[in-house]
């Protein structure tokens, strides 16, 4: 069983959706006391960095979110759900992340914002996953201090990062759930390294 | 680099997927989920279902069409027609849409783009414009219902607004290109897509693989839209998409 983390402002279901399509079970968690029985998390992340860090802080989530993490517990974030992994943002400078990993989350500096579309992303260094092509709606990115973590490089005017992946956590930049037989298999993958 | 986005388009009435298709071995021409998988499956980036009911049930019926088209689709999609306050749009959105296309609505009452932005974002607002170039002096005019109504409006106006307003993409339709095959209005998506800060989706007059590499590198358009050429089976999407990559297009394949 897995916890969809809801914190009440984004919209869950294009993620619980999919994980409808992989057979895989589920339940909405959306208080400290569901959060803290220790199943693995999934956070999709809609909207800015401050409001997704402002809706889990109203609810009581961002410590046991952080402590669960902390504790090694299996963590998939997407979207926002990636970003607010780090301490800050450049969307929402006054409001502090879940400062797990090293880094900022910074703006894109040419072309079109938001970035919207298929981009493809390549797998760093030989960590055995599969090249692709990933759905990408996103202003933000961010760019982590150890680039040891960086799980997926795409391009957008310039290098970013577009997954990250450190022990339990794994989290994309991308939206898995609308990203094919492509992002269908990562949710895939991780599900069954659990 | 990002792709160029291949997005077919099916008209729903009352559920059912209009607007002659003819695909062959297909026993339910009809159904939209069915026709939105095979579209999937040859690779469309996204899709667009508009909703040409024009009756009350017709509307209802496209919520539940929506709900059963999100359970099957891997990739995103958008639906329209018909959309005129916010709580139909939180409806759709509810129900499983990715984004939501406001055209005449929108025109009546702009502040609807502000609200939609604000309550769900702008990567879920779509405007879709259609555009008729002006018989006297230069540029494009706004028609509404279908295409069926002159507002005098100057689109390329319209489109600045609405994007300020919030719209995170433009959905830009040639009348005079419309259902002709003539390959798509480069000067027009061009006018658009050249200086737009949000992506602008052509639409109307794709004829064969010709005519999205000149949108695309002329057009400066970032996705385009069609249907007759997928509904007739003139084209599969991933025979047009390879014909892209040969010209040096970036498409997903």
């Amino acid at each position: 069983m897995l916890d969809v983390i809801d914190y009440g402002g984004g919209n869950t279901g294009s993620l619980t959706r999919a994980l409808g399509r992989l057979e895989a079970p589920f339940r909405r968690a959306g208080t400290p006391e569901t959060v803290a029985e220790g199943r693995p998390l999934l956070l999709p992340g809609v909207g800015s960095f401050g409001a997704v860090m402002e809706g889990l802080k109203a609810r009581g989530l961002v410590e046991p979110i952080r402590e669960a993490i902390l504790a090694g517990r299996p963590f998939l974030g997407i979207c926002v759900g990636l970003q607010i992994l780090f301490g800050s943002s450049e969307e929402s400078p006054s409001v502090p992340g879940l400062d797990v990993f090293q880094g900022r989350v910074v703006r894109f500096r040419a072309g079109k914002i938001p970035q919207i579309g298929w981009n493809r992303v390549e797998p760093r260094g030989e960590v055995g996953f599969p090249g692709g092509f990933a759905y990408f709606v996103n202003s933000f990115v961010a760019a982590p201090t150890d680039k040891e973590i960086v799980l997926y490089e795409s391009d957008y005017f310039g290098p970013f990062c577009a997954a990250v992946q450190k022990g339990n956590v794994t989290a994309f930049q991308f939206h898995p759930e609308k990203s094919g037989g492509f992002g269908h298999g990562l949710l895939r993958r991780w599900i069954d390294a659990l | 680099m990002l792709c160029k986005r291949i997005i077919p388009c099916l008209d729903v009435d009352h559920g059912r997927t209009v607007k002659g298709i003819h695909f062959q071995g297909l026993r339910d021409v009809g159904d939209p989920v069915a026709l939105g998988d095979i579209y999937q499956r040859q690779g469309a980036d996204e899709l667009v279902f508009l909703d040409i009911s024009a009756s009350v049930e017709g509307r209802e019926t496209m919520v539940e069409t929506v709900e059963r088209v999100a359970e099957a689709l891997m990739i995103p999609f958008t639906v329209g027609g018909g959309v005129t306050s916010l709580d139909r749009v939180k409806r759709l959105l509810g129900a499983g849409a990715d984004k939501i296309s406001v055209n005449t609505a929108a025109v009546e009452r702009p502040s609807l783009i502000d609200e939609i932005a604000s309550a769900a974002g702008s990567q879920c607002c779509v405007l879709a414009l259609d555009a008729k170039k002006r018989a006297e002096g230069e540029g494009w005019a706004v028609l509404t219902h279908g295409g069926r109504k002159p507002t005098g409006r100057d689109a390329r106006a319209w489109a600045g607004e609405a994007v300020e307003r919030g719209a995170g993409e433009i959905l830009l339709t040639s009348w005079d290109r419309d259902g002709t095959l003539d390959g798509f209005d480069l000067p027009l998506t061009r006018a658009f897509a050249g200086d737009l800060p949000v992506p602008v989706i052509a639409s109307g007059g794709a004829g064969g693989p010709g005519c999205f590499v000149d949108v695309f590198r002329e057009g400066k358009a970032d996705a385009a839209l069609a249907a007759s050429i997928f509904h007739d089976g003139t084209w599969t999407v991933r025979a047009l998409k390879e014909e892209l990559d040969k010209a040096g297009i970036e498409v997903r394949l």
